[in-house]
């Protein structure tokens, strides 16, 4: 078993609403769950399920009122600003948007030595670590000159993953990174993703509402609905033989791509409704 | 090793056109002779003291009111002092007054911008406050108290003017901080561990530089006029020279010597013009570089013919194809590269009796038959940018048709041409779209709206960008009812609520009046499938209906399209990227890979044997039901470090 990295523990994430005395908007009710070292936990929910908002706490953009973020042991969930850019080197990210998460104005080296600066690293040898990165990510050498509109979604997602991995972080928190790839290249991506972390370890928190995206992914998975995580464990058992109700909704509603065994799945589903609309009922 | 990614195309034309503003300015002929003037204007105020002939304020009697030519080229005034000196001088003290101002503004301006936009809190509040303020105060009003209290400085009426200005910077910064403080890519920058000062001067500076440049343009205009006229009404400094004291020294004599007032005048007037004209330009120049890289490939001279034979554009067509299809498409060289000969469409054959909807009803009569359908665009240098090409399929009572592919295969060009709803520029160039026995391609727009909404319905992807936030969801599905159905106002609304109830709303009436932003996407979308529906269509066009929606709500809207197409045994033209969507929905699918058809046949036939390439790797990219990730195995050098820790 490897180390523990992260813990998150009854965290509580709330949005003030604007208005006098107005009860704030409680995106995160008490979520706990924990990664460990090089390992993949996958976060799967609709939208509204606060499934962007616990991302964005461990990363220290959402606002933590309760509970706590343990990083290696030390709270993480309150830092001041300086505090926090100390993390840099530990915790990265890789957002959904490739197209907005890149600066439209910056050559794409001039995105990749950002973080390396930060950390004082002299200009020649930062340059030789964006071709190192470029290299790492599969994008030619002469990309660092270019702008990222001269880039497709999926070569820019490599470049947003270059970045994460400039100051080798022991943790990637990837909100929903392949979603606004096409199927080819989503699936090439999520290789990226897997052979980066087979070669350095990494870990991922691995936001997604695409069960079957997760499922390749995660070696462990977390269900979130209503800003509560409603269902926690083994990747494979959440994923194909999940026990909570809306899980099993949720695995169900996904179409098979296969007509034969859809047909069956939509049957499975009407009759789950079924039996969930009784239970209800009885309840 | 990491995988391979594409060669990026060598000799990409849209290399970055990072060509400075300045030297845009020195194109643009307006932008020229505008920075001319200014730098002469700006050259003679600095040289004033070698260009001037005389002291600017040494009066002499002989010379009153002296004609132009000799010792005063521009003549001299009413003192007797030399008027061309005086101007030289004046545009040094009204450039230098102006100038104070704009750095006052400037200063106060963007500083507070920049605070209240990015950091926000309490500073924001404060900050607009004092802004709207600022800008309720009449200028003048103040600038005169000002000066009766602290006495005719020129100076110190400009700074305080560049403080009666700086709300003009303050809103612009402030408006521009926020709206890029929440891009995705500061935040990252903020996870990356740069500290605020450096994201400010890195990220959100240059987003504001721009618009700041062109307001400084015009807010010295405008403080050059203020203070002209200050000056003009004799409340500014008498020592010194400006544009305004010699306008006002020229007004007392303007039925003497009428001539002394062109000088000034023209001084102001020029200037104005001239720093207004620029800060124009410089809109012009900047917005230009936001729009589109306009891209120049002259290869294929053949486009500019009107209607050329589909195959020989296919390389145009590839060339605004995204590096991802291109790879695919290198992959097999079959349509993409020129003189390559086209595959053959790979078709799966229909089962014996003409296949069967999943109702167990055999299919009705064809409803639409597309044939040979090529699909362009017009490119600013006339050629035609090929976005559909050769693309063949037919459409019967009570069969649902799923076309499948990657952004920019062609799959939602191919159903916007069939409604002949293509954006500007976009034409079908070749082939025919044949409606109940009426050809779409060429039919008029008068034809056209006929047959929209009434015989073909249309469901868009984004449910909300589809409604009109203005109007009432029930107003929405009225009119169109009232319109094509001629029902009266009563009618249509009982078979609205009536079909609200039937895409499953669960109060008709609620929503009828609600406003779009008062539902929630799935609701939106069903509303607006009720709307296609409203008015019995014999084809419907479905263009992405579940993409933007969450995955149990698309699980009821696919039961509620399947149910409806049964009920009402439409033809449906369904454009996905979802396999699981098309093997929910679909009869016959055809695999679409830039603008043309690779494969198509029944859905349960193409599923079970994929034969053309393309088609196999998109099914093998398929994540469904694949292999779990498994339980975490230790990585390496996790394991090492646990060994050592375990040796201590």
């Amino acid at each position: 078993m490897s180390e523990l990295l992260l813990d998150v523990k009854d965290v509580v994430v709330e949005y003030p609403i604007k208005g006098f005395r107005k009860a704030p908007f409680k995106a995160l009710k008490g979520v706990s769950l924990d990664i460990r070292a090089g390992e993949t936990v996958g976060l799967v929910g609709e939208s509204g399920s606060g499934k962007t908002t616990l991302g964005r706490a461990v990363l220290g953009l959402a606002p933590v009122t309760g509970g706590s973020i343990l990083y290696k042991g030390a709270d993480i969930a309150h830092l001041g600003r300086r505090e926090r850019r100390a993390l840099s080197s530990e915790i990265q990210v890789v957002f959904q948007d490739p197209y907005t998460s890149l600066n439209p104005s910056l050559t794409i080296e001039q995105i990749l030595v950002e973080p390396l600066t930060v950390k004082n690293i002299a200009a020649k040898e930062a340059s030789r670590r964006v071709l190192s990165l470029l290299d790492q990510v599969g994008l030619p050498q002469s990309a660092a000159d270019r702008l990222p509109r001269e880039f497709s979604g999926g070569q820019r997602q490599r470049i947003a993953i270059a970045r994460a991995l400039a100051l080798e972080p022991r943790l990637i928190v990837c909100d929903e990174p392949v979603s606004a790839l096409d199927l080819s290249t989503q699936a090439r991506v999520m290789d990226l993703f897997k052979e980066i972390q087979e070669r350095t370890g990494v870990a991922y928190l691995f936001v997604s509402h695409d069960l079957a995206v997760v499922r390749n992914l995660s070696h462990r998975v977390a269900v979130m609905y209503h800003g509560e995580i409603v269902e926690w464990g083994d990747g494979d058992q959440v994923t194909a033989r999940p026990e909570h109700p809306y899980t099993q909704r949720l695995f169900l509603a996904a179409p098979v791509p296969d007509p034969v065994r859809q047909e069956q799945r939509r049957a499975d589903r009407e009759r789950l409704l079924a039996e969930q609309g009784q239970q209800a009922g009885a309840l | 090793m990491p995988l391979p990614d594409p060669q990026l195309t060598p000799g990409l034309e849209e290399r970055a056109a990072r060509v400075s503003l300045f030297r845009k300015l020195l194109k643009n002929p307006v932008g020229l002779i505008a920075l001319i003037f200014l730098a002469l204007l700006v050259l003679s105020a600095i040289f004033a003291p070698l260009l001037a002939p005389a002291d600017p304020n040494t009066a002499s009697l002989q010379d009153v009111l002296a004609p132009p030519g000799g010792a005063h080229p521009l003549g001299a005034d009413s003192a007797g002092r030399d008027v061309l000196s005086r101007l030289l001088f004046a545009t040094r003290f009204s450039l230098a007054g102006a100038l104070l101002a704009l750095v006052v503004a400037a200063v106060i301006g963007v500083v507070a911008g920049l605070i209240a936009g990015y950091f926000g809190k309490w500073f924001d509040s404060v900050s607009s406050w004092f802004a709207g303020l600022l800008m309720a105060l009449p200028g003048i009003v103040v600038l005169l108290a000002a000066r009766a209290v602290l006495g005719p400085s020129m100076w110190l009426s400009m700074a305080i003017f560049g403080v009666l200005l700086s709300p003009a910077f303050f809103r612009l910064v402030y408006a521009s901080v926020s709206a890029v403080r929440n891009e995705l890519y500061v935040d990252a920058a903020r996870v990356a561990g740069l500290s605020d000062a450096r994201i400010i001067a890195r990220h959100i500076l240059t987003v504001v530089r721009a618009p700041v440049i062109i307001q400084a343009a015009m807010i010295t205009g405008i403080a050059i006029a203020i203070q002209a006229g200050l000056d003009f009404l004799g409340l500014g400094d008498t020592t010194v020279p400006s544009w305004g004291s010699m306008l006002n020294d020229a007004f007392a004599k303007i039925y003497t010597n009428p001539d002394l007032m062109i000088w000034p005048a023209s001084a102001i007037a020029l200037t104005c013009i001239a720093l207004t004209l620029l800060a124009n330009v410089m809109r012009d120049e900047l917005e230009r570089t936001a729009g589109p890289v306009k891209r120049r490939k002259n290869r294929d001279r053949a486009a500019e013919a009107p209607i050329v034979k589909a195959a020989h554009l296919s390389t145009v067509g590839m060339a605004t194809i995204s590096e991802e299809e291109r790879r695919l498409a290198l992959e097999q060289p079959a349509a993409s590269e020129p003189g390559e000969i086209v595959h053959p469409v790979v078709v799966h054959p229909d089962p014996e009796d003409g296949g069967r909807s999943s109702t167990g009803n055999p299919f009705g009569e064809e409803l639409l038959s597309v044939r040979n359908l090529a699909v362009g665009y017009d490119q600013p240098d006339g050629s035609i940018k090929v976005v559909v090409n050769d693309v063949s399929l037919r459409v019967r009572r009570g069969e649902v048709h799923g076309l499948i592919g990657e952004s920019g295969s062609g799959k939602t060009q191919t159903a916007w041409s069939v409604l002949r709803l293509l954006p500007d520029g976009g034409r079908v160039i070749d082939g025919s779209i044949s409606f109940e026995g009426k050809d779409l391609a060429h039919a008029t727009e008068k034809e056209m709206t006929k047959l929209r909404g009434a015989k073909i319905a249309y469901i868009p992807q984004e449910p909300m960008s589809n409604l009109d936030a203005s109007f009432t969801i029930g107003s929405q599905l009225v009119e169109p009812m009232r319109v094509v159905l001629g029902l009266s106002k009563s009618e249509a609304t009982k078979r609205a609520l009536g079909l609200l109830e039937r895409v499953g709303i669960p109060n008709p009436q609620r929503t009828f009046d609600a406003y779009p932003h008062e539902v929630s996407g799935g609701m939106a979308q069903r509303v607006l499938i009720a709307g296609a529906i409203s008015c019995d269509p014999d084809l419907l066009i479905a263009d992405e209906p579940t993409t933007a929606l969450d995955v149990t709500v698309q699980a009821e809207v696919l039961s509620l399209l399947r149910e409806l197409q049964a009920e009402l045994n439409m033809g449906v033209i369904l454009v996905t990227h979802n396999f699981g969507v098309v093997a929910d929905l679909c009869d016959r699918v055809s695999v679409m890979r830039a603008g043309r058809i690779v494969e198509t046949g029944p859905v349960r036939s193409i599923f079970a044997a994929p034969e053309h390439e393309y088609t196999k790797a998109l099914f093998a990219a398929i994540l469904e039901e694949g292999e779990p990730r498994g339980e975490l195995v230790a990585a390496r050098t996790e394991t090492a470090q646990t060994e050592k820790e375990g040796l201590r």
